[in-house]
């Protein structure tokens, strides 16, 4: 509080930062309401290393499964890295 | 054909049951038959509310195992010809409140000639909450301005738009009406406080009220009577307003201003 504020004993105007951070959080559970949750991703993970390494050697590590968003879009990445031949 | 209304909010202490039993007893007044449910298992309160609590004998619970029949359980307002209040179980399981049980009781309701039935909803998301909502026409959602109060009426404006019949049959949806309660124009003035226009925005629910913050609402559940009968108050006022518009009546909305208090009420108090 600022030392005017303390002379005049005006409070703090909160409301306005009550609103923002409702449209921000709310705006975000809405687009997350309905759509899958990226709670799967561990087990896609899992599977994923089971079918490659039916063909390929790779160690869990070697997989990273991620999700992002990007405006409107959600992008599912899926990054394998193959052992090096020797 | 009865019109089932769930009064619901998500967050716990924002004026559901204030409402629920202001709400019912508005439309007896204006003469129509009306029930109102606490679906509250475990938590009874409406019948305090209501001051009907030693008359409880039996309960919703009761009536859907059959223990009872739907008019042994129903209570007559002490205030109201054509009010009754059908209080919820205060030792049973909330997991009692079946479907098919809640559904039974709404048609015999409808059978006895009731024409609004007001479903006063527990707080939170789980059965009771949902149960509540479930067979609904329309809903007030109870907010305060208050944040986690908005968000939680966002959550559970999801769960009627997922959950109630009229959601799942696709047809007409339920009803939304936005009730702002304890509503301060003095803080909403200096910034303090959300107003009633930014939780609209913010939801984008049309709004069927705002219910000033008061101390009549205390006055009221002290006495067991519910908050529309305390005589010149605003909170009365405020929701007879809410009936009207309700019925389809003009009632521009009033209490959402703040007027600086004159000299003389300053001097002398008011």
């Amino acid at each position: 509080m600022s030392l005017l504020s303390l002379i005049f004993g005006s409070k703090p105007k909160t409301a306005n930062m009550a609103k923002e951070r409702l449209q921000l959080i709310i705006a975000r559970e809405r687009v997350d309401d309905g759509k899958p949750s990226a709670d799967f991703l561990p087990a896609m993970q899992q599977e994923l290393v089971a079918v490659i390494s039916k063909y390929v050697h790779v160690n869990a590590d070697d997989i990273k499964v991620s999700m992002e968003k990007k405006g409107n879009y959600e992008v599912l990445e899926v990054n394998i890295v193959l052992p090096e031949q020797n | 054909m009865t019109r089932i209304i769930v009064v619901t909010s998500g967050k716990g202490g924002v004026g559901k049951t204030t409402t629920s039993a202001s709400f019912a007893s508005g439309l007896a007044m204006r003469g129509f038959k009306t029930a109102v449910i606490d679906f509250d298992v475990g938590l009874r309160n409406l019948d305090l509310i209501m001051g009907c609590e030693r008359r409880v004998v039996y309960d919703l619970v009761n009536v859907i195992s059959g223990e009872a029949t739907l008019n042994q359980a129903l209570i007559k307002d002490k205030h109201c010809e054509n009010l009754f209040v059908l209080p919820a179980s205060q030792t049973r399981d909330k997991d009692a409140l079946t479907e098919e049980g809640v559904e039974k009781v709404l048609k015999d309701l409808e059978h006895l000639g009731f024409e609004y039935v007001i479903c006063d909803s527990p707080a939170g998301i789980e059965r009771g909450a949902v149960m509540a909502l479930t067979f609904a026409d329309e809903a007030i959602i109870v907010t305060n301005p208050e944040v986690s109060s908005v968000r939680d009426s966002d959550r559970i404006l999801g769960i009627l738009q997922a959950k109630s019949k009229r959601a799942q049959a696709g047809g007409e949806p339920v009803k939304e009406h936005l009730l702002v309660t304890r509503y301060s124009p003095k803080r909403v003035e200096d910034g303090e406080m959300l107003s009633y226009k930014d939780v609209q925005e913010i939801l984008r629910v049309p709004i069927i009220g705002v219910i000033p913050e008061s101390e009549s609402v205390l006055h009221a559940s002290n006495q067991g009577t519910p908050a529309i009968h305390i005589e010149q108050s605003e909170v009365a006022e405020a929701y007879k307003d809410v009936i009207a518009r309700f019925l389809g009546e003009d009632a521009p909305l009033r209490f959402v201003s703040y007027e600086k208090p004159g000299l003389f009420k300053r001097l002398f108090g008011g």
